[in-house]
């Protein structure tokens, strides 16, 4: 019996927005449980539900998964992202590391000082606009798709709009200098589960506030 | 025209030694090519070799492939060690992810000060035999076969294998509550591919020393 996928986490983006955007691009709904309170976190810690006493932990098709990165990989083959074979498989798992790598340095920015976050956001743009942006807009020059690898949506590009959006959000400037992402996060945006998943109202979550990153001290008994 | 895989990396462990042990597990024989200068570096970036400017890189059936986990997938895909069906997947996945988590750690504290080196290896052994051995202790109870998932060798024990030996060269007594992952350990350590790495004049590497660190940092310009 399949019912939908839940997911465990704290009310905001972290490590778990990805898998949200996966979701929502493959047309799957899914159910969330906020982690709010330590007693939470320390219930699944004693029921076993967590392999690394770690989150996220998503619950999908009789398991209980862990580690992001399996979690993405999982959904993605389930759902048709991951390509066709195993060298489709092999530019989508390295496109999505470079994403990944991204959006890490801005997923921790919120945890910086306000000197650091200064120095941080300085990182973010060098690295945006220096190594990974030019990357994916030479492959898209390169490949002649709409899409990063195949003829079809992709994790890879599911994970490239998220990181776009989310570098966009610190530099909005950020894609001037590239035509061809531009023209991909149009097109990309308006397929109609992403169109839908950007919309208010969707389990798309906002940045990082202040309660955010005082919840999830609380839940891990952070100083 | 596929010939050996070739490896590009500086000559130690870092990233690179979890895809030795990998293609060693599988039987392939590989070649290298050590970065000793920056100018070498420089060089492998400006002829447009490394995707995101970062070394792992691994030339294998005429791709440049690059991020160290795209490079294991893919050759634990191309050799039968990813195992059969989506959710025996799902299971390599997550075990690797833990096992990547801990060896991480060991891997960037020779990067650290000294005193965090003095503060951080007992919070890994303690991880190691709090978190994470335990976790594969019971995967192999549970599970009951003399593999983590399905019942021959896939990168999940290979990964397993590579962490072991790495904590217990930090920490000897470190497997003295894990009987299985003992047993564990002395199985796969004779498969005769793994038996054949692990003895001298391999291509395996020793533990980084001052002088590794120092060729690091002045190739990348860290520091």
């Amino acid at each position: 019996m399949a019912g939908k996928p839940k997911l465990y986490y704290f009310n905001g983006r972290g490590r778990m927005e990805s898998v949200r955007w996966l979701l929502a691009a493959a047309g799957i709904e899914f159910v969330e449980e906020f982690l709010e309170t330590r007693e939470q976190y320390e219930k699944l810690l004693q029921d076993g539900a967590l392999l690394f006493q770690q989150v996220p932990m998503v619950e999908i098709d009789g398991m209980k998964m862990v580690q992001t990165r399996a979690i993405l990989g999982y959904i993605a083959a389930k759902h048709n992202l991951y390509g066709k074979n195993l060298k489709e498989r092999a530019l989508i798992d390295m496109y999505v590391e470079g994403t990944r790598d991204l959006m890490d340095l801005i997923r921790v920015h919120h945890k910086f000082s306000p000197e650091e976050q200064e120095k941080n956001l300085a990182l973010i743009n060098e690295r945006a606009t220096a190594r990974y942006f030019p990357v994916y807009e030479k492959v898209l020059k390169d490949h002649g798709t709409e899409f990063l690898v195949g003829n079809q949506l992709t994790w890879a590009d599911v994970q490239l709009i998220e990181a776009i959006l989310m570098v966009e959000e610190k530099v909005s400037t950020i894609l001037s200098k590239f035509p061809l992402l531009q023209d991909f996060k149009t097109r990309i945006c308006n397929i109609p589960t992403i169109k839908k998943f950007l919309q208010p109202g969707s389990q798309r979550k906002p940045p990082p506030d202040e309660s955010y990153v005082v919840t999830a001290n609380r839940v891990f008994n952070r100083k | 025209m596929s010939g050996k895989p070739k490896l590009t990396y500086f000559n130690g462990r870092g990233r690179m030694e979890s895809i030795r042990w990998l293609l060693a597990a599988a039987g392939v024989e590989f070649e290298e090519d050590f970065l000793e200068t920056r100018e070498q570096y420089l060089k492998l970036i400006q002829d447009g070799h490394l995707l995101f400017d970062q070394v792992p890189l691994v030339e294998i059936d005429g791709m440049k492939m690059v991020q160290t986990k795209a490079i294991l997938s893919y050759i634990a895909g191309k050799h039968n060690l990813y195992g059969k069906g989506l959710k025996e997947r799902a299971f390599i996945d997550t075990y690797v992810e833990g096992t990547t988590d801990l060896m991480q750690m060991i891997l960037t504290l020779p990067f650290s000060p000294p005193e965090a080196k003095k503060k951080n290896l007992p919070l890994i052994i303690e991880k190691a035999k709090n978190r994470y051995f335990p976790a594969y202790e019971k995967a192999l109870k549970q599970h009951g076969q003399g593999f983590l998932v399905g019942n021959q060798l896939s990168w999940a024990d290979v990964h397993l294998l590579e962490a072991i030996l790495m904590v217990e060269e930090k920490e000897p007594t470190v497997l003295s509550e894990f009987p299985l992952l003992q047993g564990f350990k002395t199985r796969i350590s004779n498969m005769p591919t793994i038996k054949k790495f692990l003895q001298p004049g391999s291509q395996r590497k020793p533990q980084p020393d001052d002088k590794y660190v120092a060729t690091v940092m002045k190739i990348l310009k860290e520091g």
